[in-house]
């Protein structure tokens, strides 16, 4: 009888429905499972805009070591990569390339607005070239306040991003 | 010439506070002096030396002869490299003045020293970068320093070098078209 | 046989040999800047550097603040060498404002200064590690950096943007029993760093990436204005702090670093004896300082300069750092232009790298200094 009813026309419909009962049936483990491993892997892209990249480096380093909390070290390749800490200042020159940069990155991908020219501009609210936060061009999960902040700052918004995966749906839907 | 403007309001305001130069004439460090002195020895009524300071000398030149008195300076003089190149709008006198300050690296003598070299490019207001009158002679083949500093003189104040191989824009975004930022008509958000 | 294009459009010739290469503004061996590259197999013919992303129009702004306000914004460019960036504001301020700075300020500013020469050449250091892919080079100096990131809260309140350096003085005193704490840490850091030279120096990895790579001859650094590092690595002995000495460093027994060669190794060594120097001056400093005093000159609010102009230069972490002054008689600068090290030495990236290998850019563009966010401005 299957296999009356799955015609070559219609096997996408099924293969759909079938996925959709499998989501169902084992998506919030499987979930679950998922974003575990999704948030003690976090690795962010090697971008810096401005001066906070120092507090950055600062975090990495071996006083503060962020990597224990399961964000590794700034790494090169893009592909590889699902976090984007935005550090600093945001101008109009650098603004289109972050923007490039963010959508190369695959699914999924997380945002970290570090210090206050990324939130609001920050000391620079009247430059000619600075924008007013990055909010018109980046989705952000986590602000992370101060000029600039300390590293056990940055540490705090890691861990709040971490927080807000766990409690994420696994798979986006679109 | 506008200096003679500057000095007059020198004068008004801030006669009572300090610095005549006509009273502090004699103290005037000697070593500077006879600097200045072989600028004006040569090349006369071209220069105007706007003040004479312990370790800073401050020569004014009309643009024509600015690479002249540059070359000048750096054969005779021995100055060999600039150690900024800043321009500061006068929308009153419509000028822009383009202010060299050139350093000694090889002539342990004048290691202190810094030589103010300015001059000024008429200002129009409207400028277009390039295509209007605001241009000064480069003097990149003179002191190879200053490439990266006038290039973003010129972007910054919309001067044009001509002589410079490499007018390009090198801080700005590639889309900018509002006036060169640094003109004293451009305002900021708010202000 | 001819294609015939659209109007405005046409076709760039191509050298079939020569390959553009875009380097940064994203790339782990860039910063924030861009470099077009143009190479031939792996050796690089050409390169145009592309600054200016983060320039933030620091000058513009400076001429809508007065002299008080505009210091914290001025010690961004550079943060983990704040101090030395104010140091020639608040020369140039006080030259135009005619203050007089107390003696016990004028040693606290070297002591601070030197303090975070050093917080800057670790980091540096530690950034060039992780390009010459040398880890150990990054976690060493970012370890000890923290210990005079101590020192230096302990004494101005903050991590990196202290805004210590306000024209008249300093902000705020020494806290109590500072002097033999610094005095200790200083000492701790001195028998640390030493330690480099075998860590580093004779590192076959850092030899390797690094010897007779991007020379730079004593004429061409002459010529080319570059500063600081570059240029007594390079075989010139200029530095402003001994040849101009400002504030009390005429006082103070001042050592400056030459070396010969000219190469990317030679470049990395300077920095790295200059802290050594740093930690003999700031024990000088601490032994001549006056125990109490005044620390700052007290300055009417919206201070008013003369008409005059005035230029400053410092010896920073990175070279001669100048300012330019125009005032007109009011509250805040005419114009404001801050001549700094990173933009100098820019000059010579393409000219050091014409020749080099593709491989060896990030060891000779980072041995250059050069860090991004000051050349911008």
């Amino acid at each position: 009888m299957l296999k009356d009813l799955i015609t070559p026309q219609t096997a996408n419909v099924f293969l759909g429905k079938l996925g959709d009962i499998l989501e169902q049936a084992i998506g919030k483990p499987l979930g679950y499972a998922i974003n575990w491993g999704r948030l003690w892997s976090l690795w962010p892209v090697h971008i810096e805009t401005a001066c906070c990249s120092v507090e950055f480096g600062a975090a990495s380093g071996p006083r503060y070591d962020v990597e224990r909390f399961g964000i590794i070290e700034a790494f090169g390749s893009l592909r590889q990569c699902d976090l984007v800490v935005v550090q600093g200042t945001i101008t109009r020159k650098m603004a289109p390339r972050l923007r490039l940069v963010y959508d190369q990155m695959p699914e999924p991908k997380y945002v970290i607005a570090m210090g206050a020219c990324a939130i609001t501009g920050g000391l620079y609210f009247d430059s000619y070239n600075v924008l007013p936060g990055i909010d018109g061009i980046l989705p952000v999960d986590v602000y992370v306040p101060g000029c600039p902040p300390r590293p056990e700052t940055l540490i705090q918004g890691c861990i709040l991003l971490q927080e807000k995966i766990k409690r994420m749906k696994a798979r986006k839907i679109v | 010439m506008s200096t003679e403007k500057d000095s007059e309001q020198q004068e008004a305001p801030a006669a009572e506070k300090k610095q005549v130069p006509a009273k502090l004439d004699e103290q005037l460090p000697k070593f500077e002096k006879d600097l200045a002195d072989k600028v004006v020895a040569k090349f006369g009524e071209k220069t105007e030396v706007a003040f004479v300071k312990p370790d800073r000398i401050r020569i004014n030149v009309k643009k024509d002869n600015i690479k002249e008195v540059a070359e000048f300076i750096r054969d005779d003089l021995g100055f060999d490299h600039a150690e900024s190149v800043s321009g500061v709008d006068y929308p009153e006198d419509k000028e822009i003045e383009v202010v060299y300050h050139l350093g000694s690296y090889t002539d342990p003598q004048l290691s202190k020293q810094i030589l103010t070299l300015a001059t000024r490019a008429p200002r129009e207001d409207d400028p277009k970068p390039g295509n209007d009158s605001t241009h000064l002679p480069s003097l990149r083949e003179i002191f190879y320093s200053v490439e990266f500093h006038e290039r973003e003189c010129f972007e910054m104040l919309g001067v044009y070098f001509d002589g410079h191989p490499d007018n390009r824009r090198l801080l700005l975004p590639e889309d900018w078209a509002d006036l060169p930022p640094l003109r004293k008509d451009f305002s900021i958000k708010g202000r | 046989m001819t294609t015939q294009l659209p109007p405005g459009l046409s076709l760039e010739k191509v050298d079939e040999k020569i390959m553009t290469l875009n380097v940064g503004p994203q790339h782990p061996g860039s910063g924030h800047m861009r470099l077009i590259i143009q190479v031939d197999g792996d050796y690089i013919v050409a390169c145009d550097p592309d600054p200016g992303y983060v320039h933030r129009g620091e000058e513009k702004m400076a001429e809508y603040r007065n002299y008080i306000l505009n210091i914290p914004h001025l010690e961004r460019p550079i943060i983990h060498d704040s101090c030395n960036i104010l140091y020639p504001y608040c020369l140039a301020v006080e030259e135009i404002l005619g203050l007089e700075v107390p003696e016990r300020a004028k040693y606290m500013r070297v002591i601070a200064s030197e303090l975070n020469r050093c917080v800057y050449i670790q980091y540096w250091l530690g950034i060039y590690g992780i390009f010459l892919g040398h880890s150990t080079m990054f976690m060493w100096p970012m370890g000890d950096r923290e210990l005079l990131i101590d020192l230096l809260e302990k004494m101005t309140g903050a991590r990196v943007t202290h805004s210590y350096f306000i024209p008249g003085g300093v902000r705020n005193d020494l806290p109590a029993n500072f002097e033999d704490v610094c005095l200790r840490q200083v000492n701790y850091f001195e028998k640390r760093i030493k330690e480099y030279a075998d860590i580093f120096y004779d590192n076959p990895i850092l030899i390797h990436r690094t010897e007779k790579t991007g020379i730079l001859s004593r004429e061409d650094a002459i010529r080319l204005g570059t500063t600081g590092s570059v240029l007594r690595a390079s075989g010139v002995d200029f530095d402003v702090r001994k040849k101009e000495p400002y504030d009390v460093y005429e006082e103070l027994d001042v050592h400056s670093n030459v070396l010969k060669e000219g190469d990317s190794l030679a470049r990395s060594k300077i920095p790295w004896l200059d802290m050594l120097e740093s930690c003999n001056i700031i024990r000088q400093a601490l032994e001549k300082m006056p125990k109490s005093g005044s620390i700052r000159k007290k300055l009417k609010p919206n201070p008013r300069g003369g008409d005059m102009s005035v230029y400053k230069r410092v010896e920073s972490g990175r070279g001669s750092l100048g300012c330019y002054i125009v005032s007109k008689n009011k509250p805040e600068p005419y114009r404001l232009k801050l001549s700094v090290p990173s933009f100098r030495n820019l000059i010579a990236l393409p000219y050091l790298l014409k020749g080099e290998k593709l491989g060896n850019m990030p060891a000779v563009y980072w041995s250059l200094n050069y860090w991004p966010v000051e050349a911008d401005r």
